[in-house]
């Protein structure tokens, strides 16, 4: 009986591990769709820079970030400096700085791993992990891990399909970075019916519809996510108040 | 190439390092579990919602609904997704129905 336990034990972590890749693949296909087409678009672009597809393998590697590596090509034709490339990342990546707020206590709990997560916190994995649950018989810690690697499997993968062999792709594949906007879509459709309220959503909405207006499409999201904190702290009572009153119904239900 | 290997190397080190500070920004703000300030807890909270509906509108920025086609390919792929979402439910069916309406849209219909 104990020499069983024992055994079960021992390849029990490889289980754990393996089913937490099961259940953690079906939720990163958007983001396989989405990733690998606009890394073989980035590759692509990158080639045609002159960078070969170890240099885009490298960069997706270690920066990891969509919109910014798109970006990122033209500092390599030369001509612009350092300082203002680190201003840019800035300004670009900016957004990033909240992602972290709604994992904190999730992440903290992950050890080493926690600045892996840290570091995968792109627009797509946020989103992702912001509406994927764990089925309940998989490690949290484990489930929240896979899709994190998954995901940047997927861009460093595009990135590198893409400089090799970007010119042989035959059909046309315009409208293809479409699957992004999608995944933000259907993504937002399940927060609305989950949240209790919908003011959060319509915030975001609001207020970057509002930034584009004012800013324009080149620079809105610094004034977006402004007016977005700016709003969220001005409904704070009304928001925390709806949130609990659904809360207390619940909680008096037999 | 137009820069040598130790420019095009410094260039991504740099973008590197500002984007993974700026997401691990928070967790070195607030390390310890159950040490988050409240407004925090409560940004945390409500920004994921609110994050989406950003990049909803930061996808479609540069849509021009005043020129032709008007943004109509948009608004097609859009509702596509959001009405394939409330009908099967599938992450999956929506995303690649929804896409593929767009890549019609945008290659033959609006071509």
């Amino acid at each position: 009986m104990n020499l069983l336990s024992i055994r079960i034990l021992g390849r029990g972590e490889n289980t754990k591990v393996k089913k937490a890749i099961k259940a953690a693949f079906p939720a990163t296909i958007p983001v396989l769709l989405g990733y690998l087409s606009i890394g073989i678009a980035f590759g692509l672009l990158f080639e045609n820079a002159g960078y070969n597809f170890i240099w885009a393998f490298f960069m997706s590697l270690v920066v990891y970030a969509g919109a910014m590596q798109f970006i990122a090509v033209s500092f390599f034709y030369g001509g612009i400096g350092i300082i203002q490339i680190a201003v840019m990342t800035v300004l670009v990546n900016i957004r990033h700085i909240f992602y972290g707020l709604s994992f904190l206590d999730r992440f903290n709990d992950m050890g080493k791993k926690k600045w892996y997560m840290a570091f995968s916190l792109t627009d797509e994995t946020y989103s992702l992990l912001c509406s994927i649950k764990a089925p309940p018989d998989v490690d949290e810690k484990k489930f929240f891990f896979s899709v994190a690697f998954m995901n940047q499997s997927y861009w460093v993968l595009g990135s590198v399909i893409g400089s090799i062999a970007g010119s042989m792709i035959t059909f046309d594949t315009t409208g293809m970075d479409f699957a992004m906007t999608a995944l933000f879509i259907v993504i937002f459709i399940d927060q609305w019916k989950t949240y209790p309220n919908h003011t959060p959503a319509l915030i975001g909405l609001g207020c970057t519809i509002l930034a584009l207006l004012i800013a324009g499409p080149e620079s809105l999201v610094i004034p977006a996510m402004i007016l977005i904190v700016a709003a969220l702290m001005l409904a704070r009572r009304k928001i925390e108040n709806k949130t609990a009153n659904i809360i207390d119904k619940e909680d008096k239900m037999p | 190439m137009s820069l040598s290997f130790s420019e095009s190397l410094l260039i991504i080190v740099v973008i590197a390092v500002i984007t993974f500070a700026l997401r691990a920004a928070p967790f070195v703000l607030f390390g310890g579990t159950g040490t988050t300030p409240k407004l925090i807890t409560y940004l945390g909270n409500t920004l994921p919602p609110a994050v989406m509906g950003m990049l909803i509108i930061y996808c479609l920025r540069n849509v021009s609904i005043l020129s032709s086609p008007f943004g109509l390919p948009e608004l097609v792929g859009v509702a596509a997704v959001a009405l394939l979402h409330l009908w099967r439910k599938n992450n999956l069916i929506s995303i690649l129905g929804g896409t593929v309406i767009y890549m019609v849209m945008v290659q033959l219909v609006f071509a």
